[in-house]
């Protein structure tokens, strides 16, 4: 049927892109970094989940490969 | 308490949407007859239906509720996570699995008419599909709630959009959809609260700190200093700790009853075991469920107990806002965890990872729903099958789709109910919760004593039923102000806490049925043959397992063991 690794691996991909390049684009707003303790979460969290979504690809695409 | 979303939110939340519903869009053409539509054509990974199995119970009121719990009971409450689940997970996967899926039955209510009888299957069947339209429309109301209070939306909008979604993606893709969908939710769910609970935890100064936060609130309410970070050191009465029940009530009441009854008979869950692909991987399924469930506690459970430790420090300006009778709306616990932590960006993977929990609940309820209906009630009284399997297949497949129509306006409409009558619903939905309890009684039965007779069973069941509604008609836990609590017939005695109320209410109904089943089947007359029962009855199933040719760990009872491992770690180290 359809291996699900492969829209996991996409939407975690994007959104952590997303997530990363909003992060860097914020990151001179302590601010807004006050409530999370001065840790700029959304570059950790973006960067945690496009590592995330790239393994799922990745054995998504190695099995299809190989059959 | 408002929490005002920006369009990065905005924007992760729609992209959620998008793909849950493209999964649909994809599998759409694969539904073609009601076995792929209803069954999921029985063709899924081990690994994708156990967390499935998993994401489904992970529904938005358990989230809400279990973060809720935390901040009440503490660390008692991860009771219902290791002992109230685990070791009934592990009893579902190498001992009721091999029958369940082995019988060829697609749904609970269906075993029972092939190991009994119809009447058995009938009432089931309908208690069955009640309950689930009364959970998904109750679980609707409290996310639009939600909604409403926290982000300022239209309380009507979000109910009908976040229910055409579902919609949306059930009715495409069927059972094979809404279990794709589970497991892109899980996963959402997990990345979404982790953000939550690292900062949460570094907050208080980590476990240590939070230890010490915690005891002199423990100590001002009466209890010992380490009551609210702690599992069993404190249940030596029930007096002495939060929970308000005792060791053995806890081992029983929880640990067997409550849970053996839910993780065991409970089609919602079940079902996902019954779509894998072969009979060993639907005994893997509840294993590989039980490995993250063990540590859903740190994700859903901990916040609440941080929460617990916040709210004492004025210093964090960290407020639950009261409900309508003045209380704590401790149900607020998780969103304003989000708002207290969380920026622009995580926040919206926040709130997603709510809405995610929501739909898996919700998509549970909807597909097995559906197929108690197409095919215990339907297709069981209404229209037979013609014979001809082609035609057969098309029909019930137009069935089911038009059923996930009309369950989820059904749902809708109990969401409304629930919202004008919100203490009836209360009411209905804890009668409801009390078929799991009799039914995992009859079912233990039926698999592992060939001599149990469709009468017994029938009469068990519904004795065990209504004898646990007369208790909770006779009993009252302490505070209680309306009858929806108990004691609507006249109150004999009265509990120190409402759970304590639940594990015996339970206790009661598992016991009548037992007793009941057991009795009947003793003075009433076999009438399956030996033959009929193979393959549902312990006794008379030869043990041949196709999971010879695996490694030990691809194997269940491998699996069981390194499942039972942690989960004794994780109590010692709790402890």
């Amino acid at each position: 049927m359809v291996d699900i690794r492969i829209p996991i691996g996409l939407m975690f991909s994007i959104v952590g892109v997303l997530i990363t390049g909003f992060g860097f684009f914020t990151m001179s707003n302590t601010e807004m970094y006050h409530k999370s303790l001065g840790i700029n979460v959304n570059i950790i969290m973006g960067l945690l989940m496009l590592v995330f979504g790239l393994i799922f690809l990745f054995f998504a695409f190695r099995k299809k490969k190989k059959a | 308490m408002r929490v005002d979303l920006s369009w990065i939110d905005y924007l992760i939340m729609i992209i959620y949407f998008l793909f849950v519903l493209g999964i649909g869009w994809f599998l759409r053409k694969f539904m073609k007859n009601a076995n792929a539509f209803l069954e999921a054509g029985r063709s899924m990974p081990a690994w994708v239906a156990g967390l499935a199995f998993i994401s489904t119970n992970l529904g938005a009121l358990e989230v809400m509720g279990m973060t809720a719990s935390g901040m009440k009971y503490g660390m008692l409450t991860t009771h219902f996570y290791w002992i109230g689940a685990i070791p009934a997970m592990i009893f579902l996967a190498l001992f009721m699995m091999p029958f369940y899926y082995g019988s060829k039955a697609r749904s609970v209510p269906e075993f029972l008419k092939l190991r009994y009888d119809e009447k058995t299957r009938a009432l089931n069947a309908i208690l069955f599909a009640v309950m689930t339209v009364l959970a998904s429309g109750i679980s609707m109301y409290a996310l639009a709630l939600l909604m409403e209070k926290v982000l300022g939306w239209n309380f009507d909008l979000s109910l009908w959009i976040s229910a055409l979604i579902v919609l949306g993606y059930t009715y495409l893709g069927g059972l094979s959809s809404a279990i794709y969908n589970e497991v892109l939710q899980f996963f959402i769910i997990v990345i979404g609260l982790l953000p939550l609970v690292f900062l949460a935890l570094k907050d208080v100064g980590g476990w240590v700190g939070l230890k010490a936060q915690l005891a002199p609130i423990a100590t001002s309410r009466g209890f010992a200093p380490e009551t609210f970070t702690s599992t069993w050191s404190h249940t030596g009465s029930a007096a002495s700790n939060p929970l308000g029940v005792e060791w053995y009530g806890i081992l029983f009441g929880l640990g067997f009853v409550l849970s053996f009854g839910y993780w065991c008979t409970n089609f919602l869950i079940v079902q996902r075991a019954f779509a894998a692909e072969s009979k060993a991987a639907a005994r893997k399924v509840p294993l590989i469920g039980a490995l993250p469930k063990m540590f859903i506690p740190f994700l859903i459970i901990v916040p609440g107990i941080i929460a617990l430790a916040l709210s004492h420090d004025p210093g964090k300006g960290f407020i639950i806002p009261p409900d309508a009778s003045g209380g704590l709306n401790y149900n607020l616990t998780i969103i304003m965890l989000l708002k207290q932590y969380l920026p622009a960006g995580v926040l919206g993977l926040g709130i997603t990872a709510l809405l995610a929990s929501f739909m898996s609940g919700m998509a549970g309820n909807v597909s097995a729903f559906n197929t108690v209906w197409t095919y215990d009630i339907y297709q069981s009284y209404m229209r037979p099958r013609t014979g001809d399997e082609e035609a057969d297949g098309k029909h019930y497949l137009k069935v089911g789709r038009i059923t996930t129509i009309v369950g989820i306006l059904l749902s809708i409409a109990s969401a409304y109910v629930a919202g004008k009558f919100g203490n009836i619903m209360d009411f209905l939905q804890t009668i409801f919760s009390l078929i799991n309890a009799p039914l995992f009684a009859v079912i233990f039965l039926g698999m592992f004593w060939k001599r149990t007779t469709g009468h017994a069973a029938f009469w068990g069941l519904l004795m065990g039923f209504l004898l646990a509604l007369v208790h909770h008609g006779l009993t009252i836990p302490a505070g209680a102000t309306s009858l929806v609590k108990g004691g609507w017939i006249a109150t004999l005695h009265t509990y120190p806490v409402e759970m304590a109320q639940n594990f015996w209410t339970a206790i009661i109904a598992f016991v009548v049925s037992t007793t009941v089943t057991v009795g009947l089947t003793l003075v009433t007359k076999q009438k399956k043959s030996d033959v009929e029962l193979t393959g549902l009855v312990y006794a008379l199933t030869p043990r041949t397992l196709d999971d010879k040719d695996l490694k030990w760990y691809q194997r269940p009872i491998g699996l069981a063991i390194l499942v039972g491992v942690i989960f004794l770690i994780l109590t010692i180290m709790f402890w």
